[in-house]
């Protein structure tokens, strides 16, 4: 116990450390809160293909040797995000076979792309930090985390910001309409807001366990919550102590960051699917 | 001068038109039954009026100092919101949206008019529950209580009935009575209840093959064909 606190202490007195901690921190909450909305609004798969989206975006970035991939992949992965949810609400069955495609068409480009232009020694091990992000939160550059910090603060403010109208909107569209809120600005903005939150998941868990880190907290939280307010504090609050705990958790053991959050996540999300179960149980 | 004029209303969708020809007008005060058989668009007419969708051809106008974000709306039930997690206070203030604008936060007054809304109805009580949990007549009553935070002046309801039993369906209605004779709210409801139609409306627009507008007493002469089921259970239009 003692070596475990004196590990965790010596590790901190890195900033590279202390900024990933505050970086997971940040992206974990706003992954949190856009989950709710996915989750809600039934766009889940949506969250998952842009993932991919931007898996490929970021090998693209990587084959053109850009020292700074987060703006093409952010550029990229915004485009796409619009254009699936424009088409989505309305062409539901297009919009699904759209996002199939798009995903796995994007993955297996992006695979390509880094198997015949990568100039790397270890290709399985780049590609393998994309999709799974082992270690990269930890060597991000002071640059990187003032980025994905700022973005953060956006997305919480934005929420916070257009909080009611979020709620009137995923709960019953149509009647948001006829009291006058411009449904698809919100839908465009909403749209952005998903491929911020995930370009800055990748940062933290890769891209293939995003999905993980944006839909495990809102869907735990709904476990046991009955309110909207309830519903997004108690996501936010999970998932921020998810991945704190994870983090330190993969530095005191050294596992891999992302599933070792997810993993924490995953043991959260069975804890309150007990809690509902037992609860039920005594309602019945 | 009337609240809502439609003028020569064509609508559909995707250029199929479902209805046309729609010649009708709704005054301050009216109660107005849209009675028609299923798919004969008459919740396509409702999202028309309320500009979910756009007319083919033709005009939806209001008048009489009514605006278009005034007006309520129940709507059928859709299966979007079975799941939701959301207590009957959040559900009821989201009617108040119309009057927030872009500021993010309500004020005092619309937190007043959401309880008063939730007083008329009967709701109050039910405030901190969840949505899901309530019986279906209790829900509806929740939808209700939004449209009338987002109204005091025309509230669109689309088959508010549909799935309840008689006695809750009667409340409902008795309800609903009680917003048009005591606050003046104009009434434009879907009903299939030929019984209801006939117990509260002031005038009928029946759509279908033969179209029908005018006052309740001219649509009893005139089609008297559609009260041949009414006296059975559930009281289809034929
Ligand atoms: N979203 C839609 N897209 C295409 N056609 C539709 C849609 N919704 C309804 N329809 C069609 O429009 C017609 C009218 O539907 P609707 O207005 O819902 O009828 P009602 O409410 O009178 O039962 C029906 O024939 C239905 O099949
Ligand atoms: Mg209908």
């Amino acid at each position: 116990m003692r070596a475990m606190a004196e590990q965790l202490v010596f590790y901190g007195s890195y900033p590279f450390v202390r900024h990933a901690l505050v970086v997971g921190v940040l992206i974990a909450l706003c992954s949190s809160l856009l989950g709710v909305i996915l989750v809600l609004k039934r766009f889940s798969f949506l969250g998952d293909g842009l993932s991919h989206v931007a898996f490929g975006a970021m090998s693209l970035a990587a084959v053109l040797g850009l020292t700074d991939d987060m703006p093409l992949t952010l550029g990229i992965t915004i485009l796409c995000a619009v254009f699936l949810l424009r088409s989505g609400p309305n062409a539901k069955i297009k919009g699904d076979a759209a996002i199939a495609m798009l995903s796995v068409g994007a993955l297996a480009i992006g695979y390509l792309l880094m198997n015949l232009f990568s100039a790397s020694v270890n290709l399985s091990g780049d590609v393998c930090s994309t999709l799974f992000g082992s270690t990269s939160i930890l060597t991000l550059s002071q640059r990187e985390v003032w980025m994905c910090a700022g973005l953060s603060l956006v997305v919480v403010l934005f929420y916070l910001l257009f909080y009611h109208k979020i709620f009137a909107l995923t709960f019953d569209e149509d009647f948001a309409k006829t009291t006058g809120i411009y449904v698809e600005a919100y839908h465009l903005l909403i749209a952005v807001i998903i491929a911020v939150v995930i370009v800055l998941a990748m940062q933290l868990v890769g891209s293939l366990l995003i999905s993980a880190l944006i839909l495990f907290p809102a869907i735990s939280a709904m476990r046991v919550f009955r309110n909207f307010r309830a519903v997004t504090i108690c996501a936010a609050v999970l998932s921020v102590i998810c991945a704190l705990g994870g983090m330190l958790l993969s530095i005191l053991i050294g596992t891999p960051v992302g599933s070792t959050i997810v993993m924490v996540d995953l043991l959260v999300f069975l804890a309150f699917s007990a809690i509902e179960y037992v609860r039920g149980g005594a309602l019945r | 001068m009337a609240q809502l004029i439609c003028q020569n209303l064509a609508i559909g969708y995707e250029g199929r038109p479902v209805l046309q020809e729609l010649n009708f007008e709704v005054c301050a005060g009216d109660y107005l039954c849209i009675v028609g058989e299923n798919g004969s668009g008459k919740s396509t007419l409702m999202k028309t009026i309320l500009g979910l969708q756009h007319p083919f051809s033709g005009s939806v106008q209001m008048g009489d100092g009514l605006k278009k974000n005034e007006i309520g709306y129940l709507p059928q039930q859709t299966s979007l919101q079975k799941d939701f997690p959301a207590s009957v206070q959040e559900i009821v203030l989201s009617g108040c949206q119309g009057r927030c604008g872009l500021r993010p936060f309500y004020h005092k007054a619309e937190k007043q008019r959401a309880a008063d809304a939730m007083e008329k109805l009967q709701i109050s009580h039910l405030a901190k529950r969840c949505y899901r949990m309530l019986s279906g007549g209790q829900q509806q009553r929740v939808l209700l209580a939004r449209a009338l935070c987002a109204t005091k002046k025309m509230l669109l309801l689309d088959e508010p009935v549909s799935g309840l039993d008689p006695n809750v369906s009667m409340q409902l209605y008795e309800l609903i009575q009680k917003l048009h004779k005591e606050d003046g709210v104009t009434i434009l409801m879907i009903s299939h209840d030929m019984e209801a139609a006939m117990t509260y409306a002031t005038h009928i627009l029946h759509l279908g093959r033969q179209q029908f507008f005018g006052p309740k007493t001219v649509y009893q002469q005139e089609f008297p064909q559609a009260f041949l089921g009414a006296g059975s259970k559930g009281g289809g239009v034929r």
